[in-house]
This record gives C-alpha cells, structure tokens and sequence, in this order.
C-alpha cells in the first residue's frame, strides 16, 4: 500500500509552502480582492519560473514533466493561502483542456504559453443559470468563428485565450479554441462573491476560433475535462479548508470567554472535530482521485465526483464555522475568514455545484453496478 | 501513489489466501447469519475451533513475539490479514478483547509464570477473556467506578458490579479495575486485577438490547475473593495499568457495517417511490451520493493509516474518525431504507422487508454503536484535545477525595 504523496513531492509540498508564505499573503489577495488588479501577476510569473503552471505538461510541450500528482499538490498549497492567481481557469482548465482534446499541433503550438504564463487561458462553459448540461452549447461554431455569450467566466477579464463550449452548423457540440485578443469580443466584468478571482460575461461576435477536439465530441469532452478538473479544485479546496480548521484552532486557543479559552467548551471543540472529520473525508478522497488522474484510471469519474463532493462539503463546513468561531472579528473586513468563505463558495461552484456532482456520483455508481 | 502490496506484504497475503480458501467458507455462499442473538454454546465451540486453526497456521498472533507462537510483524500485516479474512463467514468478536486488551495488559504487568500459564491458551483459543472496566455509575467516565476491592491477608476481597461487559457469561477470565481507596482523588485510588470468572460471587446477567439481543452483560461481585498475587500493578496504580488496556485498541479493521450505501442502491434500484424508480428521484440520488463519499472516505483514511504502517511510519491521527462516521451513518442509512418503503418500513419481518430485514435490524442495532467503544460526543473531544491540541475539560472532581465526589441520582 502506497497511499500518499512520494517524499519528492512532499518536498515539493514544503518549497512551495514556503514560498508562498512570502509571496502569497493575505495583502497579495486583498489587493486584488479591492479591485487594484485583476490577479497578481508577479507571483504569477514566479509560479511559470519555478515550472508550476506546466508541472503536469509533457516537456516536449514546454512542462515539467512532474505529473498531476505533483499539480495536485501545489493545488493545494495555493487553496491554502487562496492564491489571487488564474491557476485554476488558466492550468486546471484550459490547459487540460488542450492536453485532453487537442492536436499534437496545438499542444505544441499552446501549452509552452501556458507553462511559461505568458497565455492566460479560461473555459467558458456557462451560459447563465445552470449546471454543465448538453443543452447549455448554444454559442454558434461557423467558418472558424464564433458567436455566443458565456457568463461567468472565471479570469474572463485576463484571459487571452479561451476554451468555449458551442454547438457547429449541424446542431453538433464541439469545443472551440476562442482567441480573445482578436476583434468582436466584449468582456463585462461582473460584481460576485468572490472579486479575489474575478469573472465576467463574454459577448463573441464572430470571434476566429479553432476546432479543439471532434466536432459532436463537445459534451463528451467537456465531462472529462470537467472530471480532471474536479481533482485538480478538490485538492485546491482541501488545502483552503485545512488551513480555516488551522485558524478556526489557534483562535480557539487564544480567545478567552469567561476566564478560559472558548477551545476548551465542548460547543467549539465538537465543531472543530466536525471540520476535522469532514476534512480528512474530503482529503482520503482527493488522494483517491490523483491516483485515478495521475495513472487515468477508469475509475476516473467516480473518484472526480465523488473527490469533488466531499471537498466542497468540507470548504463550505471549514470556511463558515471559522467565521462562526471567530465571532464578531470572524465577520469585518479586516480579518481574513472572509477570503476563504468567499473563495470556498467559488470553488465549489465554478465547475458545477454539489447537486451537479452528486448525481454524477450515482450515475458513475449505475454504470459499475450495471457492467 | 498505489495500492500494492511490497514483495514480503504480498507472500504474506497469498499464504493468508491459500489458508482461508482451504479452511473457511466465502461469506457470498454461507448462510446469512442474524446480527446475534444470544450467542450460543455451539457458535462458542466454533469460535474455539476456528482460533485453534489459526493459530496452528501462524495467523493468531501476527504481531506477537515468537516464544508465544506469534510471527513478529508489523501491524501492517495484522490489517492485510483482516482484510482477506473479511470475505469469510468465520466467527468473530469472541477473542478481540482478550487478545486485543487483556493478554496484551498481562504482557505488561503479570509475572512469567503467570504468563506461561495463560498466554499459551489464550491464543490458542482454548481460554476467553474478558475486560471489566464500565460500571453503572462510570461510563464515559470510567474512573468513577466504584466497584470496591478490600486487602484482606493475601487476597483481595471484590463487591460492586461492572456493566457492558461482553461475553462474561462465556469467559473463563477477566482483567478488572477496582476502588482500592476511595478517601483520596479518583485516579490514584485504583487498583487493577485479573481474576477467575468462574470464581465463588460472580454473577452474569445478559443484558436485552433494543434490538431484542444481548451483547453484553452486567457482572455482580458478592465477596469475591482475589489473590493479591494476580494484581497487576501497584497498589493504587489501577488507572495506568487501565490506559495500557486501552492503548492496545486494535487498528479499526474497518469492516463497514451494513445496511451499507450498496444496499441502499440495490433498495433504490427495487423499489418505487411515487410511481417511478427511487432511484431516478434527485434527492434520493443526492443522499446516495453522500453516503457514498463518506463510505470511500473512510476507505481511503484507512488506506492512508496503511500505507504508513507499510512505510514503517506512526499513523497519523485521521483514523479515529472511523467510529464516529461509520455509526451516525449506519443509523441514517438504515433509517432512511425504511422510510423509501413508506409504510412498510415498519415491518421487520423477514420474510417481507427487504433484504431479510437488514434495514430494520439496522435501525435498531445502530444506537448502540453511537455509545459502545467510546461515545460520540467523548471521541469529538478526543479528536478536539488530542488532534487539534485545544485545551482539556475542566475537571471539577480531579483533586477532591473520591468519597467526597457529588453523585446524581443515576
């Protein structure tokens, strides 16, 4: 039984957990939080630098060559200090994207961009209200261009590049490569719950765009990019709720209430072991799905919903009893509970919500029972 | 990451394969056996017969010195034969506490005569023990017991009464903890014993379960007379030689106790909810899901706890939430598998419910296992203090003579 992270990448874990104790604080999200920018781009170049945006990318594509186990885990070092950095639209999604469905000529063409940061890449799936569905490819796929209108779109304000679901001239779904630089694109950003990571409303019209993946593959693809993905933001998410239950703790620790810390009430101290066991539910889970992204197992889709599910069950547990914890100074601007229940509602929400996912859980869960 | 075996961890399960495919009988083609009633005489003498093979092959001790007939391995291998004796309808439950607690507590404090005289039969299967640590008024709060223990020449003379005692009416021998001296703080007035079960005063009584079975009994102690020669530890040390029997807890094994989330599937995919499939409901689909991912959850926390066993590493703290899941899920699962058959969930009888009843035994049998082992709410606090450091209880009868402690009525 080998079940956990090789020393080499917990070594990795340790490099980018310092790393980022420097580079990614708190002032780092808030000033993108408050508006200053749209993500922080020094950190993000660093990142490129160090070989984290292509750790998962062959090296003849310009990656590292580390594998997803190794993106799993610096996932989870940038969920625990909720990086204000497109990683997961640009790396989780576009690029697996490409790597998924895309010609050896366009992994060649594309992914050194990506590895380097020099292309911030998004996948625009939304369309409004709603979970991913079949009928959701409305935009139209005609004479390489594209015409449509995608909303929210995380980093669709940065993005130069972007992954957009449609339909071409026969009705079929297919995924395009859209490319944002060109003329007809009106970008809006929109006010959300979480301006750390901001997102906006796509107007393509007759924006040039490429063919990724076979045409009538779209929703097929789609699911499978969104199953990678689903590791890739679980291990994101377990790194953010580990690090609210860490906070929620010390607090605890720290903060007295009729002469003794309120960690030693047993109101606190049985929350905090709800936030505990929800978080290693959520993390046995996450480690099952790199395994199944790592080695593209068949089981790929039952541990990337059901990774997915737990995850999002502990951010959203871990996220809002630290602010519950914290009381009064749980709820101000100034403490920083509040990026991480922000962040917790983004990540669980940005590739599908948790009813989305827990039905995808039960049909993976028919689909062995029937074979 | 994977899931293999290293070279000597798989020899190890092949030959633990090769005797179970020869000595026992799939669980998939015996009999399904009822969650226990009484246990009877003859299931006693199978138990015996069974742990007698084992131990001729090498698997009663896995991870016990070899001069007791044990292999000397890590735990690691301890849970990879559990984990293929799992597919096998074989006895179990009788030996867990003597072997699990009351030898390994022995191994600690008796003498080596004594040692050669019980450690031998007890793996072997030929002696039970048993562990007599609850009493009605020292539950969670175990050392509150009261059960009074009272040096008279060379023996010690017991009265009181122990509860939740399993299998004492089958045990030949029981370790026990006692008040020796109730004028001075709880834990230093404790003294600790092995005795006789068969011994002159001691009464077993089963206890009727909600479920209609007994597990468990209460033990009555009228002038039972002790040797000083079998205490274990000093006088007064009780409460340390009690922490070494509940250190040796083994690793949770992690049988999953059933009604399951399969079995919730499998009712799902028969039964109909309001004209259509229970199974194309949403919100059945959602609950499903959920046990589901707690189910796997709980699978891969222990995969995790194995694979630093494997590593030769001290497992980390994320196995004590095992319990804990597994029995609020138990009840909410069975629970729920009632109400998917509506009305009828209220019938138990087997031949009409579903799965012989499995849900309805469920119900019934699962409040137990949110108490027995450590309840709910004291392994929260054991997760709280232990795992996250956050301070202890405060514990307003620690420094006050034990016979000055307030009591309620219960």
């Amino acid at each position: 039984m080998n079940f956990d992270f090789s020393d080499d990448l917990n070594q990795l874990r340790d490099q980018a957990r310092r790393f980022l104790a420097e580079n990614a604080t708190s002032k780092h999200v808030r000033s993108v939080l408050e508006g200053e920018k749209p993500y922080d781009g020094a950190l993000w170049l660093k990142m490129a630098e160090m070989g984290w945006l292509g750790a998962a990318m062959p090296e003849e594509f310009g990656g590292a060559g580390i594998g997803h186990e190794g993106l799993c885990v610096l996932a989870e070092e940038l969920g625990r200090v909720v990086a204000p950095v497109p990683f997961t639209s640009s790396i989780c999604l576009a690029a697996e994207a490409i790597m998924v469905a895309g010609s050896t000529a366009q992994k060649r063409s594309l992914l050194p961009g990506f590895a380097a940061g020099m292309h911030i890449g998004t996948l625009a799936w939304a369309e409004g209200m709603g979970n991913p569905r079949e009928a959701a490819f409305s935009a139209r796929f005609a004479n390489g261009k594209i015409s449509g209108e995608k909303w929210p779109v995380l980093d669709g304000g940065s993005a130069d590049l972007a992954v957009v679901t449609a339909q071409d001239e026969s009705g079929r779904p297919l995924l395009v490569l859209a490319d944002l630089r060109a003329g007809g694109v009106t970008r809006t950003i929109l006010e959300t719950v979480d301006p750390s990571r901001p997102q906006a409303k796509l107007v393509l019209d007759n924006v040039p765009a490429e063919v990724l993946g076979a045409p009538g593959d779209g929703w097929a693809l789609l699911q499978t990019v969104l199953d990678r993905a689903a590791v890739l933001v679980a291990f994101e998410q377990i790194g953010g709720a580990a690090r609210c239950l860490e906070m929620a703790t010390e607090y605890a620790q720290e903060r007295y209430a009729f002469g003794r810390p309120i960690g030693g009430y047993q109101a606190i101290k049985h929350k905090l072991a709800d936030v505990y066991i929800a978080n290693e539910l959520a993390r046995s889970n996450a480690y099952y799905g790199a395994w199944a992204l790592q080695t593209d197992a068949a089981e790929l889709t039952l541990a990337a919903a059901s990774a997915r599910v737990s995850a999002t069950e502990a951010y959203h547990l871990a996220s809002k009893e630290n602010i519950q914890t914290h009381g009064g100074m749980g709820f101000t601007w100034a403490a920083d509970c509040h990026l991480y229940y922000r962040r917790s509602k983004l990540l669980g929400l940005a590739i599908g919500s948790a009813s989305h996912w827990k039905n995808r859980v039960v049909a993976a869960l028919e689909t062995s029972n029937a074979a | 990451m994977d899931f293999d075996d290293t070279k000597e961890e798989a020899a190890f399960r092949a030959e633990a394969r090769a005797f179970l495919a020869a000595n026992a009988q799939l669980k998939s083609e015996a009999k399904p056996v009822s969650r226990g009633r009484h246990i009877r005489a003859e299931e006693i003498a199978r138990a015996k017969e069974w742990q007698g093979k084992k131990y001729a092959a090498g698997f009663a001790g896995i991870t016990w010195p070899k001069r007791w007939g044990g292999r000397e391995l890590s735990p690691i291998f301890n849970v990879i034969y559990q984990q293929e004796e799992e597919a096998y309808a074989v006895p179990r439950g009788v030996f867990e506490i003597g072997l699990g607690m009351c030898i390994p507590t022995m191994m600690a404090y008796a003498t080596p005569e004594q040692l050669e005289r019980y450690v031998g039969p007890a793996l072997r299967g030929e002696e039970i023990w048993c562990q007599l640590f609850s009493e009605p008024a020292g539950g969670s709060d175990v050392a509150a017991l009261r059960t009074r223990a009272e040096r008279d020449g060379q023996d010690w003379v017991i009265n009181g009464q122990k509860i939740w005692t399993s299998g004492a009416h089958y045990c030949d021998f029981g370790i026990i903890v006692t008040r020796s001296d109730p004028n001075v703080p709880k834990h230093a007035g404790l003294t600790f014993f092995f005795l006789d079960m068969h011994s002159k005063g001691v009464e077993c009584r089963p206890i009727k379960q909600i479920s209609g079975t007994s597990h468990f009994n209460e033990v009555f102690f009228t002038d039972v007379r002790v040797p000083d020669a079998q205490r274990l530890g000093a006088v007064g040390a009780g409460w340390k030689v009690s922490i070494t029997t509940l250190m040796n807890e083994r690793l949770a094994v992690g049988e999953v106790p059933r009604p399951d989330v399969s079995d919730l599937l499998t009712l799902a995919e028969t039964l109909d909810l309001d004209g259509a499939p229970a199974i194309a409901n949403p919100s059945v689909r959602e609950k499903i899901a959920e046990w589901h991912c707690r189910t796997q959850g709980l699978k891969f926390t222990r995969f995790r706890t194995m694979t630093a066993l494997s590593r030769g590493q001290t497992p980390g703290p994320e196995n004590s939430i095992a319990k804990v899941v597994n029995a609020s899920k138990l009840q909410d699962i069975a629970s729920y598998g009632l109400d998917l058959m509506g009305a009828a969930g209220m019938v138990m009888d087997p031949e009409l419910a579903p799965l012989h009843a499995l849900f309805q035994e469920g119900l019934l049998f699962s409040p137990g296992l949110r108490i027995a082992g450590g309840t709910d709410e004291i392994l929260r606090n054991i997760i709280a203090e232990r795992v996250l450091n956050l301070p202890a209880d405060i514990r307003v009868d620690k420094e006050k003579p034990f016979n000055q402690v307030a009591h309620g009525k219960r």
